[in-house]
């Protein structure tokens, strides 16, 4: 059998692994904080997806969490917070104020958490429902199963394959802010 | 009660320092000339029998296209007398200049710089004016009605053909 079977069965076992040990990092900076507590909290209980523990650096998370409103002045610290996470990387915007700016049109809300960084999914909702949450996750880790996550894809584009393990860092990312 | 406040006022400063006065709900207030802010705030602090030792606002009104422009609004107590008073002051649109009551009042400071910040009003002998809300890179006076609404002033933002 050719070697790219193997390989590619490679990835999706690491994948399959991936999407069941999200290792999530809260940006919380508002109202939608209260969701994420009842998502995280044992009604809801995020832990039976496998993203548990919120480890609060973001060099040892793989999933971060853009909870609430991003202000302008909150764009370089919540860019810098993404590039210190480790590959393979995954985002969530969780509520409207994360995916599009919400209700704030003014001169400080930025429109949206993907001015600054990639979103792999979008949470609508003010705040969304717990319900919404999971189904968020559920569909990331479908994607992350077929490899499909934007640092996966990433990864790919630069080195023209899917990197099995965490080995291969793209440290070559430089110049892109 | 504090009508008294306002003839003892419209007495000290006969030479037009006052414009006008008023009352609305209650609530007292005198409209001064920018060249008096200083003067008539002087003399609400110091006066034994005004005492305003209490500074509880300051702020500003944005009321385009009326001239003068802006308002300068201040909310003054006097715990010992027990009497609060607004003074109002209105400045032009091109160059909004007042005086500081940072002197007067310690607890002005940040409220001044809250003004000039917002309305980018100029508080002449403040100790420290920069903004203090918005970051310094910032471009404009947000709170100004003809400020756009859509304006974005970003810090930073992801280049077109990156992840």
């Amino acid at each position: 059998m050719p070697l790219s079977f193997y390989s590619s069965r490679l990835a999706d076992a690491v994948n399959w692994a991936r999407k069941y040990s999200l290792f999530q990092y809260p940006f919380v900076t508002a109202c939608c904080g209260m969701e994420f507590m009842a998502l995280w909290a044992p009604k809801y209980d995020i832990g039976r997806f496998g993203a548990e523990f919120p480890r609060f650096s973001p060099r040892q998370a793989d999933l971060l969490l853009v909870v609430g409103t991003v202000t302008e002045r909150q764009g370089p610290v919540l860019r810098r917070i993404y590039d210190q996470m480790c590959e393979p990387k995954w985002v969530v915007a969780f509520g409207v104020c994360a995916s599009t700016g919400g209700f704030y049109q003014n001169y400080t809300a930025m429109p949206g958490a993907d001015q600054v960084i990639p979103v792999d999914v979008y949470v609508p909702g003010c705040p969304p429902r717990p319900e919404q949450a999971l189904d968020a996750l559920l569909l990331l880790q479908e994607r992350i199963a077929r490899g499909e996550g934007h640092s996966q894809v990433v990864l790919k584009q630069e080195k023209g394959f899917d990197v099995p393990l965490a080995a291969i860092r793209p440290t070559a990312r430089g110049g892109k802010v | 009660m504090a009508q008294l406040i306002l003839d003892q006022l419209k007495a000290h400063f006969a030479a037009g320092e006052i414009i006008d006065t008023g009352s609305q709900h209650g609530n007292e207030w005198a409209r001064v000339t920018p060249e008096a802010w200083l003067t008539v705030c002087t003399y609400l602090l110091r006066d034994p029998d005004l005492q305003m030792d209490m500074f509880i606002d300051l702020t500003c009104v944005d009321r385009l296209p009326r001239e003068p422009r802006f308002d300068v609004v201040l909310h003054l107590y006097s715990v010992a007398k027990k009497h609060r008073l607004r003074l109002l002051c209105g400045l032009a649109a091109g160059d909004p200049v007042i005086a500081s009551l940072v002197e007067l009042w310690p607890g002005a400071n940040w409220f001044e710089r809250e003004a000039f910040d917002m309305y980018g009003v100029r508080f002449s002998g403040h100790p420290d004016l920069r903004r203090i809300l918005m970051y310094q890179e910032f471009q404009g006076y947000p709170l100004r009605k003809d400020y756009p609404k859509e304006k974005r002033q970003p810090l930073l933002r992801r280049l077109p053909g990156s992840v």
